[in-house]
């Protein structure tokens, strides 16, 4: 048996006894990211392939809400930091190496990107809407003309905002339970069904409705997959790695994350959005909630149980 | 130059000492410490192997805080040494999340503070705080590229280890055996 303690009392603030430096506001943050970049992704998708008309609520409607969410999500990101006046240091360098660096800089893009997407539509969907200044006009009119381009943009941004909440997590190799690169795609899924869900829950077309549920069925699966992969992955690799997929196959984190994201996440609303589909009727704001608290369990647990997992030395 | 740091598993007696004279020497915020002992136990009684550690921030060649750090604030200095400049640090805590030694805090001031190596005293000449109180002399520091310095010469000498060498990130405290 081999036991070793640290002797000589270390307590340090957020370090010990196991890690804990991120709480709430980190995986809120993700889960923002996600859900935005989910829902910009789409906008500029249906925008792109000329359907605006027809998935209207998908490319001029929810993509008001992405802003909101993503200004939320940054002030829970400044909520977090320890050195809060110092913010602005994010901005005075760009190191390629660090998600953290360029994760902040593509905020900067997507942040202003997604209020410009929703001002150009403000005075189609509100005809009393009135920019009051001339020059204001003039911009619209020329985003407008532009949107084409704009929306390229934004699906570039978004599918790199989607994925950077996952690498951010992944590129550290002291947690090996972040520690996989299956992290990016499974969250950038994950974000992508959450953005699905909002407009499904959201639209009042049921044409709409029915193509956001069957897209959602499609992302579903895809995580699922990314997931069984994952522990896959964990159960193949070395010891600190089988022990990280450990704490969620038969460890603390098991009932968590097979009850409330995967089975309340992913299979209960598959299930219900299959039943709709057969042509039954069920509300869809449940298979959407259910979706986008899966969404938000899965960030929570991660970062959490990530923290929790470590080299044993 | 390459600056790093012996401790002779066989001689240190985990009195402490190396402890409070970094919190001292350091200024570092009480319930906080940037260096602290480490007892493993081995076997079963009545075999029992015995193993103690004065541990601190590696210093690694490959810092995964130095590379995750957002905005630089984390830096290799002189000799390799990996410091934190405290008014770039936004005390996001990526490099506290990326050690895979935990060698890293949150300073009540807000930036992010861990062991130097005792830079101060090592411009001067001097050895870490440390190193130089540590009454069995366990504690060896140095210059790697200089074969006359203290931790050069020991590690010729002696077997060594370092931890969790699979985490890639190149420690540069070694432990001898």
């Amino acid at each position: 048996m081999k036991e070793e303690l640290i002797i000589s009392g270390r307590m340090n603030y957020k370090v010990d006894p196991t890690l804990h430096i991120w709480g709430w506001e980190i995986p809120l943050y993700l889960f923002l990211g996600g859900l935005a970049a989910g829902i910009l992704f789409f906008a500029a998708l249906y925008y792109l392939r000329g359907k605006e008309n027809q998935y209207q609520f998908a490319v001029k409607w929810v993509p008001m809400f992405a802003p909101f969410f993503l200004i939320i999500g940054l002030g829970a990101l400044f909520l977090d930091l320890h050195h809060k006046l110092y913010f602005w240091r994010l901005y005075t360098s760009i190191k390629l190496q660090s998600p953290m660096s360029w994760g902040a800089w593509t905020l900067m893009v997507v942040t202003p990107l997604s209020l410009v997407w929703s001002a150009t539509y403000v005075r189609e969907l509100y005809p009393k809407w009135d920019w009051k200044l001339k020059w204001i006009f003039d911009l619209e009119a020329f985003l407008i003309k532009n949107r084409r381009i704009l929306a390229w943009i934004m699906i570039v941004y978004a599918v790199i905002l989607g994925i950077y909440t996952g690498i951010l997590l992944s590129a550290f190799n002291a947690r090996p339970l972040w520690n996989t690169s299956i992290l990016g795609p499974l969250f950038l899924v994950s974000g992508l069904s959450a953005g699905a869900a909002m407009i499904m829950m959201l639209s009042k077309n049921p044409l709409e409705r029915i193509k956001f549920s069957q897209i959602d069925l499609l992302l579903i699966a895809i995580e699922l997959a990314l997931i069984i992969h994952m522990f896959m992955g964990f159960r193949a690799s070395t010891q600190v790695q089988i022990d990280a997929g450990a704490m969620f196959l038969g460890g603390p984190y098991t009932l968590p994350f097979w009850i409330f994201v995967v089975f309340m996440g992913m299979i209960l609303p598959a299930f219900l959005e299959f039943w709709e589909l057969k042509g039954n009727h069920v509300p869809s704001y449940i298979p959407g909630v259910l979706i986008i608290f899966g969404s938000v369990m899965l960030r929570f647990i991660i970062v959490y149980a990530g923290q929790a997992s470590r080299y044993l030395y | 130059m390459r600056y790093a740091m012996a401790v002779d598993t066989k001689k240190c007696v985990g009195c402490s000492d190396c402890v409070v004279a970094c919190q001292t020497e350091n200024n570092v915020p009480i319930g906080y410490c940037r260096d602290w002992i480490v007892e493993v136990t081995d076997g079963t009684y009545p075999q029992l192997e015995l193993e103690i550690r004065s541990e601190r921030c590696n210093h690694c060649d490959n810092s995964p805080c130095v590379r995750c750090c957002p905005t630089g604030a984390s830096h290799y200095s002189d000799g390799g040494i990996v410091l934190v400049t405290h008014d770039k640090c936004i005390g996001c805590g990526a490099c506290i999340a990326s050690c895979p030694y935990d060698a890293r805090y949150p300073h009540p001031d807000g930036y992010v503070d861990k062991c130097t190596f005792c830079i101060h005293r090592v411009q001067k000449g001097q050895k870490p705080a440390c190193v130089e109180v540590c009454p069995t002399k366990c504690m060896y520091f140095g210059d790697l590229d200089d074969p006359n310095s203290d931790v050069s010469k020991v590690l010729k000498k002696r077997k060594y280890k370092t931890l969790i060498p699979e985490a890639g990130t190149k420690p540069q405290l070694y432990f001898l055996i």
